[in-house]
This record gives C-alpha cells, sequence and structure tokens, in this order.
C-alpha cells in the first residue's frame, strides 16, 4: 500500500521511452509480440464485453411476443420506438432523465472543484495536520457509503428532503477519491518553482490557485469529472433508499420499470437502452480518456 | 472605473500586509473546508451515528423516536437464519464473482500488454462493461438467464445440454448475479492490472529472457511479483465491493427478497429488507456495523496473507 503516495505518471513515462529501442532489438524472441491466440482471446472478450449491449437493443426492438418464442430473435426488429414510447409512459423515464442529468451534472461540478481544492492543498502546501489528513481521507476510500445510509436517510427525512433531487445530490458532492487523484495529479502535474514564483510576485493563494494551478490542473480534471459523472449516472443504493418512482433518476425508474407484475421484456430492454444511451455516448466520444483516466488513478507496482 | 481601481490598490496592500502571516498560515484550511465541512456531514458523522443508531429501536415511520436496547438488535441478529444466509451467500457469490473476475483481468492485461494492433480499441471495448449502469446490467442479464425464453437456456438446448433454472436453483442464481458482477468490473480490473504491468521495468524481461525463462516462467517470476501491490489493492477493492452487493441480487428477479427463498439474498439485501420492507431502521443500522467490521476483518487477512506472502518470497 505504500505505493498508493507514488506520483502517477513517473513510473510509465520512462519505461515508454527507454524501452521502446530495446524492445524491437529483442523482437526475435520477445515475449511482447501479440500471435494469433492473444488476437483469438482478446477478440472472443470483445465480443463478451459487447455482446448484452447488442442484445439490449435486439430485444428492445421486438415485441414480447418475439422473445419468448421457441427461437428467440437475433437480429433488431422494427418495435424500438413503439416500445421506447411504451417505457416513457410506464415509468415516467423522461422526467427520470433529466433529473439525472442534473443530479450528475451539480455533482460533478461539486466534486470536481472541492476536489481540486483540496487536491491542490495536499499537493503542495504545508501545513500542520496534514499527514493525518490526508490518512483519514485515503483511509475512508475504503469504507463503503452504504454503512452510513441510515443515519443519512434519517437527517434527510429530518430536513424534509425525502424525494427531493437535493437528498441525491447532497450527500455526493465531495468525495474522497477525488481528493486522492487530484492530489496525485498535482504532485506530479505541478512543479514547486511555479508556485514559489506567483508567491514571490505576492499573489493570493487564491489568486495561484485561479491563474496557475487550475490551468494545469484541467486535463485531470477532466478526467475525474468524467468518471464522477459516469459514477453518479450510475448510482444506484442511494437514490433507491432516497427518492421514490414519482421523482426518479434512471436508476430508480429502472427498478420500478422491472419490477411491474408482468414486465414486458421489450418495455424493460427499451428503458435500458434509453437509460445506457448517454453514458454510451460519452463514453463512446471519450473512452480512450476514460481508459487513461482509469489507468493514471491506478495503483502501480 | 479605471480611476476607481487604481485609487484603491494603494490603500488595500499596505492594510492586507499585517494579518497576510496568519492567513496564509490558515490558507490551506480554506482550501480544505469545502471538502472536509461535507465530508464530516455526510460521511463520517453517519458512519460513526449508525452504531448509535444500532443500540436502539428505531423505525421508519417514527425514525425521530430513538429508544435504547443496548445489544438486542445485535443479539436478535445473530438468531436469525436470514441473516446466517446472507451471511453465507454473500461469501460464495463474493467468491463466485471475485476470483474468475480477477484471473481472467490478469491474464486480459497480460495480452493488453502485449505488442498489438488496435490495442486502444480492446482497451475501450473491454471496458464498455463499466460504463452501465447496476440496473441495466441487471435487467439484461436477467433475461438472458430467463429459464424459459433466456438466450442462455435456449443455447444449452440448442447444443443438447439440459436448461438451467438459473432463477430458482441456488448454485445457478448466485452464479447468475455474479456474472452480473464479473461481466460489468473485469475489464476494469485488466486495466489497473495493465497499469501496473506497465511499470514493470522492461529490463527484467530482457534478463529472464536471456536465463531461458519462458513466457509462463516470466509471467509468474516476473509479472506476478511486479503487480504484488496492485493484486493486494484490486483484491481489497473487490472483496469490499462483493460485501455490499446490492443492486444485482435485488433487481436479478425483480424481488426484494433475493428470490423465493432467500437463495441468493446477501447482506446488502438484507440490510434494505429490515429496514425499507420491514421499517426497523435500528436493525438495519446493526447489520451495517456488522458489514463494517466484516471488511474490517477481512481487509487485515488480506494485509496479513499479502505480509507473509512478502516474507516466504524472500
Amino acid at each position: 500500500m505504500t505505493q498508493l503516495t507514488q506520483a502517477p505518471q513517473t513510473s510509465q513515462a520512462p519505461d515508454k521511452s527507454v524501452a521502446a529501442p530495446r524492445r524491437s532489438a529483442r523482437r526475435a524472441r520477445s515475449p511482447l509480440h501479440g500471435g494469433p491466440l492473444a488476437y483469438a482471446v482478446l477478440i472472443g472478450a470483445t465480443l463478451l464485453a459487447v455482446f448484452p449491449f447488442y442484445w439490449t437493443l435486439v430485444a428492445a426492438s421486438r415485441s414480447n411476443s418475439e422473445l419468448s418464442g421457441a427461437t428467440p430473435a437475433l437480429t433488431p426488429g422494427p418495435n424500438l420506438f413503439h416500445n421506447i414510447g411504451e417505457a416513457l409512459q410506464q415509468a415516467e423515464i423522461g422526467k427520470a432523465l433529466l433529473n439525472s442529468l442534473i443530479v450528475a451534472s451539480v455533482v460533478t461540478a461539486g466534486v470536481v472543484l472541492s476536489s481540486t481544492l483540496a487536491g491542490f492543498a495536499f499537493a503542495k502546501l504545508r501545513f500542520r495536520g496534514r499527514g493525518a489528513l490526508l490518512a483519514l481521507t485515503v483511509g475512508t476510500m475504503m469504507i463503503p457509503p452504504q454503512l452510513g445510509v441510515i443515519p443519512l436517510f434519517m437527517v434527510i427525512v429530518k430536513l424534509d428532503l425525502q424525494n427531493k433531487l437535493p437528498s441525491v445530490i447532497l450527500p455526493s458532492l465531495v468525495s474522497a477519491f477525488g481528493v486522492f487523484f487530484m492530489r496525485q495529479y498535482l504532485v506530479q502535474a505541478l512543479p514547486d518553482e511555479l508556485v514559489e514564483a506567483g508567491r514571490m510576485d505576492g499573489a493570493s493563494l487564491l489568486r495561484i490557485f485561479r491563474s496557475i494551478v487550475l490551468p494545469v490542473a484541467r486535463p485531470g480534471m477532466a478526467v475525474l469529472g468524467m468518471l464522477t459523472f459516469m459514477a453518479t449516472w450510475n448510482d444506484f443504493f442511494w437514490p433507491i433508499v432516497a427518492l421514490s418512482s414519482q421523482n426518479p433518476t434512471v436508476q430508480v425508474a429502472l427498478k420500478s420499470l422491472g419490477q411491474g407484475y408482468v414486465p414486458d421484456q421489450s418495455v424493460v430492454m427499451a428503458g435500458t437502452l434509453i437509460g445506457t444511451l448517454p453514458v454510451l455516448v460519452v463514453f463512446g466520444l471519450l473512452g480512450r480518456q476514460i481508459v487513461g483516466g482509469i489507468m493514471q488513478g491506478a495503483v502501480k507496482g | 472605473m479605471a480611476l476607481s481601481s487604481t485609487a484603491r490598490l494603494p490603500v488595500g496592500r499596505p492594510a492586507a500586509k499585517r494579518p497576510g502571516r496568519l492567513r496564509r498560515r490558515l490558507a490551506p484550511y480554506g482550501f480544505l473546508a469545502p471538502f472536509f465541512v461535507l465530508f464530516a456531514a455526510f460521511g463520517l458523522f453517519p458512519l460513526l451515528y449508525t452504531a448509535w443508531v444500532s443500540l436502539h429501536r428505531v423505525e421508519l415511520q417514527t425514525s425521530e423516536r430513538m429508544d435504547w436496547l443496548g445489544f438486542q438488535n445485535y443479539t436478535r441478529l445473530l438468531a436469525d437464519p436470514f441473516f446466517w444466509n446472507a451471511l453465507r451467500n454473500t461469501f460464495t457469490i463474493g467468491v463466485l464473482s471475485t476470483v474468475p473476475q480477477l484471473l481472467m483481468a490478469l491474464g486480459l492485461a497480460h495480452l493488453l500488454n502485449y505488442r498489438l494492433r488496435g490495442r486502444t480499441f480492446f482497451r475501450v471495448a473491454m471496458l464498455m462493461p463499466y460504463a452501465t449502469s447496476v440496473a441495466a446490467a441487471t435487467l439484461v442479464f436477467a433475461q438472458l438467464f430467463g429459464r424459459d425464453y433466456g438466450l442462455i437456456n435456449w443455447v444449452l438446448s440448442s447444443i443438447g445440454l439440459n436448461p438451467v433454472d438459473w432463477q430458482a436453483d441456488t448454485w445457478a442464481s448466485q452464479f447468475g448475479v455474479s456474472a452480473v458482477v464479473t461481466w460489468r468490473w473485469t475489464g476494469y480490473n485488466a486495466l489497473i492490472y495493465l497499469a501496473g504491468m506497465q511499470a514493470i521495468p522492461g529490463e527484467l524481461y530482457e534478463s529472464a529472457a536471456v536465463d531461458g525463462a519462458s513466457r509462463w516462467q516470466q509471467f509468474r517470476h516476473v509479472t506476478v511479483p511486479g503487480l504484488r501491490p496492485t493484486i493486494v489493492f484490486t483484491v481489497v477493492v473487490s472483496t469490499i465491493g462483493a460485501t455490499q452487493l446490492f443492486g444485482e441480487p435485488l433487481l436479478y428477479e425483480g424481488n426484494s427478497g433475493g428470490g423465493i427463498s432467500h437463495q441468493y439474498q446477501t447482506l446488502g439485501l438484507y440490510l434494505y429488507e429490515q429496514g425499507w420492507t420491514f421499517f426497523h431502521l435500528g436493525r438495519a443500522a446493526a447489520v451495517a456495523w456488522v458489514m463494517f467490521l466484516l471488511i474490517v476483518l477481512l481487509a487485515l487477512l488480506n494485509a496479513a496473507i499479502a505480509a507473509r506472502r512478502n516474507r516466504t518470497d524472500r
């Protein structure tokens, strides 16, 4: 676990630049060269990863009776828009989409801002209690949020926020992971000299933060923002507890869609498709960056 | 406008200088404040307060009222066969999902670390399940695992095997729930491992190859030891994840009890049932605190195993 505090990219960059020429020199017996078997396995794994998405589309575009035939349909059919219409009607999905968008946007803004502020302080400022506070933050990353859910619920009831969007937004506005992530990013990306130079010029810390730290932190903030948006959009447990199907997020709406007395499977799949599509679009556009972000946040050996 | 701002400057500066030192010493805390204030209110306080709530009778409809019970919630819990059932299910589903998931992730990461055409494509494709929600993934898998019209049973019977009751049968339903978890997280863990692998110096492989080590030996003696901290990290994180499994069993068959005979009810689901189906928030808090102790225990166990392996290797 000591590696947790290691800067994210240091170990990666030299490896690539130095090892490249050497790799080609030993390519003849290189263990790092993929053969046909590697491709076969990876293509198989890719198909397994992608198939459920394809199946969602197939099921969402068929009628329920076609799905329960002796031979299930394997290609998309003509009923997509009809089923989507049904889903929109049955489970307030339109409202749910808007709610999810609001919640995810506000939470993302809050997490990115609070994490960048605290991450900067942990990365570049000296103050009393720094080590202890950082250890507290990192330590609680291991504690599942579920464990505080009962008092949280009681607080929400007391504040009369039950079934209202702030009940979902407030507890998620900050994230220990976010602070840790931004700290790791800034330790590496922000040279001490730059902060010192700002101080020499007599700039206040807030000013330094605005005009030096923020521009440097932007790529890290973007990655954290994407991860936070996805996680918030997909969050399930707390929204189920705090919201009802009258004012749902997308995930709460999906739950009520799946739990009807006789759920129409093709309508359920249409709802699933609508609920997943926004994140998939984001993922399609920014997949490469998301991959990079996750690998950056990983613990290096 | 310009005039007023230039006029203010010389006045403002010397005045700001004296309290400047104090302000500078306090400034870092200002940067931390937004995080720690909210974190204390919605993160730390509820966690600790859960323990207090668990010692009381608190009902959902009258959650303002707390009657002291001492450890009764806990003794009741330990006498409830459904608690032990949920504990056992959490363990078996945890093993069924975590072990294959991490092993496959390790293998895939190894392949993704090769020099490959289109490796960015593979990485992105493999992470796609991570982009779905628990709800969406579970609803899709529940359909694929359907007993009568599910695609998986159709494939099984078309190759001459007996269809499986993926919902009512204990092992089969637990396998189904685990499949959702495994599908969503394998690619994510593969990327974590890949990041760790790229930090292993190339020279190690080179000297191993010079010593005549086969690919498998290189994987065993260079890659795996080099990845140890990463592996410990993923084991801890996925164990914690498995301990709180909730959405998958809740939506797998659309009933909040975790199957007709609770055959795949997890602790997370049991907690939800106690609190929000039966309205016993105090008892639910006791479940939460037991879960917390379990996680601490598992983390310590992981740390001990990691420490012992380190010693024996030397």
